[in-house]
């Protein structure tokens, strides 16, 4: 074999890997969260936009990471009684879910449209992992793909407890909006 | 040969490379898990340990009110309830500015003192991608007394009521529960009682903190004074205390041997003598409101 031969057969190879997995991914998606009574004087929300997402397009894979550190608030103490307190982010220092979009075949990554997903998985936070189902949107848009989700957690099932003294301010269920635009992964 | 060599090379990387693209891991594969540079945080409740200053700052755009409390003396027993009769205070207001620089102002009752300080830290600890072992800050202070003169006959300066201290906090957060400060510090005197005391006098602060709790933390704050010796009537000053922590407010408990709450006066002016009970008990309230919002938080 000629030396052109094997550049082809490497191409070759490289174009397979390409073409094996399609992952997109973001590492600036947007997760935000919410944990405020209705009686509450002040909002208990925090916001992260270093939130890390891979999608596996062929197997329907999913993957979030968020760093706890990396969620910021209104109020700088909000945020130190976020860290220290609550998710404890130095013993615990990110949240992860791992799952996959369950009926990723009827989605046609190739083609623009608007899919009605829903997405399946663990959920670890605060070092307590948990099954989760949960609802969104799927956006394919040129090239690129967009989630969108909303849905509830409830503190007590990842052991972060709220102390009496601040119960009628920090709701015991944190509602979580997911907004992440992917794009795709080159190695 | 070495062309066939080459081309199991070339396919094995091939191999190699998808196999590595197929894993079950996508976080890794988009390089998540590599550690970033971080800044150590909350290595104590609040920029005051006790008495002395923390290697910890205020969050810029951040104001803290502070209300510091001591007692009288607990030896003068159930007459003056244990020294809750009588009463020193301090109220202070500080500011974080930047995440390493703050200052702040206050007023004390004892020598109806006005101080004011600048801190700022060069090095701050970090760990992850970059680590710094421990945080360096710098604390310059002035203090104004405001007492009549002592001796109103002689001819009597503004600047007399003036003291100085310059601090150099070494603080390194150990770990979630443990942190550790030394304190070396200068303070100036420009006017001293007497010919033979000098007007300068070099201590060293030890300070720390031992979490018990997610809320609760034990304290101590220790300064030795160095030179000169401790004149007969003072003593080296200390705190113990806990730190608790509710909503917004932090709540410091103490016993402490000295009466002054800026460093001009607990350095050099601590009479009291913990060998025979002559402490206080004290509290220092700090409540922290947000001048500034944090413009990221914004709803999208």
């Amino acid at each position: 074999m000629s030396l052109k031969k094997y550049f082809l057969l490497m191409i070759l190879f490289f174009v397979a890997g390409i073409g094996y997995g399609q992952r997109y991914f973001t590492k600036s998606g947007k997760i935000a969260f919410d944990a405020t009574t209705p009686s509450s004087p002040e909002k208990i929300k925090g916001k992260s936009h270093t939130a890390v997402c891979v999608l596996d397009t062929k197997t329907g894979a999913l993957q979030f990471s968020v760093l706890m550190k990396g969620f910021e608030f209104d109020r700088a103490l909000m945020q130190e009684h976020f860290n220290e307190n609550y998710v404890e982010s130095d013993k615990f220092p990110k949240s992860e879910f791992r799952g996959t979009v369950t009926a990723n075949d009827k989605i046609n990554y190739t083609q623009d449209g608007k899919y009605k997903v829903e997405v399946k998985g663990t959920m670890t936070l605060h070092g307590e992992s948990k099954e989760v189902v949960t609802n969104g949107e799927l956006k394919v848009d040129n090239g690129k793909i967009k989630l969108e989700a909303n849905f509830d957690v409830l503190l007590a099932d990842y052991k972060v407890s709220i102390p009496g003294l601040v119960a009628d301010k920090v709701s015991k269920i944190a509602k979580i909006e997911v907004d992440c635009a992917l794009e795709l992964f080159k190695n | 040969m070495k062309n066939t060599t080459l081309a199991i090379l070339i396919i094995f990387c091939g191999l190699v490379s998808n196999n590595a693209m197929a894993q079950d891991d996508l976080l890794k594969m988009v390089g998540e898990d590599k550690p970033k540079k971080e800044r150590v945080k909350y290595a104590f409740k609040s920029p005051r340990v006790i008495n002395s200053h923390s290697m910890e700052f205020l969050n810029p755009g951040t104001m803290d009110f502070r209300i510091l409390h001591r007692f009288g003396q607990l030896n003068q027993g159930y007459k003056n309830f244990f020294g809750l009769d009588q009463a020193s205070m301090r109220m202070g207001f500080d500011f974080g500015i930047l995440h390493n620089l703050m200052a702040g102002i206050g007023r004390s009752t004892y020598r109806k003192e006005v101080d004011g300080y600048i801190k700022y830290a060069p090095i701050r600890q970090t760990k992850g991608a970059r680590v710094m072992p421990l945080t360096v800050a710098l604390v310059s202070g002035m203090t104004l007394d405001g007492t009549d003169w002592a001796d109103p006959v002689r001819k009597n300066f503004y600047t007399s009521r003036l003291a100085y201290y310059f601090q150099m906090i070494l603080g390194r957060k150990f770990s979630e529960s443990f942190t550790l400060q030394l304190v070396p510090t200068m303070v100036h005197k420009n006017l001293v009682p007497l010919e033979t005391t000098p007007n300068n006098i070099y201590a060293l602060g030890v300070g720390g903190r031992i979490k018990l709790s997610k809320r609760i933390a034990f304290t101590w704050d220790y300064t030795h004074v160095i030179k000169p010796t401790l004149d007969s009537g003072y003593y080296h000053p200390l705190s113990v205390g806990f730190d608790i922590e509710t909503g917004g407010h932090v709540f410091q408990l103490h016993f402490s041997n000295s009466t002054g709450m800026n460093e001009r006066a607990f350095i050099t002016e601590t009479s009291g003598n913990w060998a025979k009970a002559d402490i206080r008990f004290g509290f220092n309230l700090s409540r922290v409101f947000q001048l500034k919002k944090n413009k990221n938080t914004d709803s999208k």
